[in-house]
């Protein structure tokens, strides 16, 4: 992949995460969230529990709400991925900043309007994976 | 119905624990870096991950390698042989000045400068991570590579070492705002720091007074005085220097000269033995010389 399109890359991890979360809020929610944190902290070489924190609360507010995600529609669902990912995007930054001063910048944010595009994708792929399986 | 959690721990105290947690590990290892031993235990763990994940890529890489022209490559192999041919000219010049310069500095008592051991490692992965400039190498503990090596490519300074596992090694780019390194401005030996920016075309010169003489073009290169990066490897060039009086410092922002965008293969400069813990205590590690055994 070019490092060009780098910055467009949407957040998968969290999509899928948000995703199970969803259908199986008793089985994936803030531990497993901190346990992939830590996984991609340590693969991208970040300071040991960013992505942790980060994942922890995002998933926290989704299995509060996991209710009335499930009932809304994909476009409904799209905006609220959105927001999320705009808050986890966010919680990642302001800990860079205390950790590291990095600053603000736009390109940064890149990630909120891709992941939204990808989600109804990546909603209907991982569902199919999941009637699969199940029968 | 079912009840959403079944084990009874209601998600406020998960959440509390995760974020007591997480905040604890993030002082511990962000800010004081505690977490050295048990971060390399993990990386080796996730190793295999990260190969996996760079297949992908390679295999792209690879393949579009494949399927090229026979014009393509005669062409390429040509310019090849006329850099090679200029590349010999230069090195006949080169054993000349070095034996000369090696004669001199005897003379002047000073201590001769040591071919440095060096390996060549190729990119493994490039991270998606707008606020640390890293990348993995194919080369890790087995093949000699210790933490804080410096890393070169064929322009210039690449970074440092700063994770190494068995089979794979983590370079902290010199534009990463956490990188620094000590400078001197080939043309007149003044000393400088050179700082990453967070951008991976950028540096910056810290504290420069308005009155030194610095000008848009002039080669910054190592100074070797922080123990880590050997003497006279070019690092950057100036690109822009704003003197603005109501400031204390003049801004100066530099570009470096090694093609960081476009890395594929980077060289591993070994210790040449000189350098020793004493020059840098806090990275007296045991594993500091391994790098005088490779190639």
């Amino acid at each position: 992949m070019p490092i060009g399109v780098n910055i467009y890359r949407p957040d998968w991890l969290l999509m899928v995460l948000i995703f199970w979360n969803t259908i199986l809020p008793e089985r994936v929610n803030i531990g497993i969230g901190f346990i992939a944190g830590i996984l991609l902290d340590v693969l991208l070489g970040y300071s040991l529990g960013l992505h942790s924190l980060a994942f922890a609360f995002v998933l926290y507010i989704s299995s509060a709400n996991h209710q009335s995600m499930k009932n809304y529609s994909i476009w409904q669902q799209t905006i609220v991925i959105g927001l999320m990912t705009a808050f986890y995007s966010l919680l990642v930054f302001w800990l860079q900043h205390w950790l590291t001063d990095a600053y603000f910048h736009f390109n940064y944010f890149w990630p909120i309007i891709t992941t939204m595009l990808f989600w109804p994708w990546v909603f209907w792929l991982l569902y199919r994976t999941k009637q699969k399986s199940m029968l | 119905m079912k009840p959403i959690f079944k084990r009874g721990v209601p998600i406020e105290i998960r959440l509390f624990f995760a974020v007591v947690v997480a905040v604890g590990m993030l002082v511990a290892d962000g800010k004081f870096a505690t977490f050295q031993p048990l971060r390399n235990i993990l990386t080796s763990i996730v190793t295999p991950i990260q190969y996996l994940s760079s297949l992908p890529t390679y295999f792209f890489t690879e393949s579009s390698q494949r399927i090229r022209s026979q014009e393509d490559l005669l062409a390429e192999r040509d310019s090849f042989i006329r850099e090679i041919m200029i590349l010999r000219e230069k090195e006949q010049r080169f054993t000349t000045l070095e034996s000369e310069n090696k004669q001199l500095r005897r003379l002047l008592e000073a201590p001769v400068r040591i071919n440095l051991p060096k390996t060549v490692a190729e990119l493994l992965a490039f991270d998606n991570n707008p606020y640390v400039q890293q990348v993995v190498l194919n080369k890790g503990a087995l093949n000699g590579v210790y933490t804080r090596q410096p890393v070169i490519d064929d322009k210039g300074v690449v970074g440092q070492i700063v994770d190494v596992t068995p089979t794979s090694s983590r370079v902290l780019f010199i534009t990463d705002i956490s990188h620094a390194i000590p400078v001197r401005n080939q043309r007149n030996n003044t000393r400088y720091i050179l700082n990453g920016s967070g951008n991976i075309n950028q540096l910056s010169l810290k504290f420069v007074p308005h009155s030194h003489d610095l000008l848009v073009g002039d080669i910054l290169i190592t100074s070797g005085l922080g123990g880590i990066f050997p003497e006279g490897y070019p690092v950057a060039v100036v690109e822009q220097v704003v003197r603005d009086e109501s400031r204390p410092f003049a801004q100066v922002t530099a570009s470096p000269l090694a093609r960081l965008e476009s890395l594929r293969y980077v060289l591993l400069l070994g210790s040449s033995g000189i350098i020793n813990s004493s020059a840098n205590p806090e990275s007296a590690t045991p594993n500091k010389l391994i790098g005088t055994d490779n190639e």
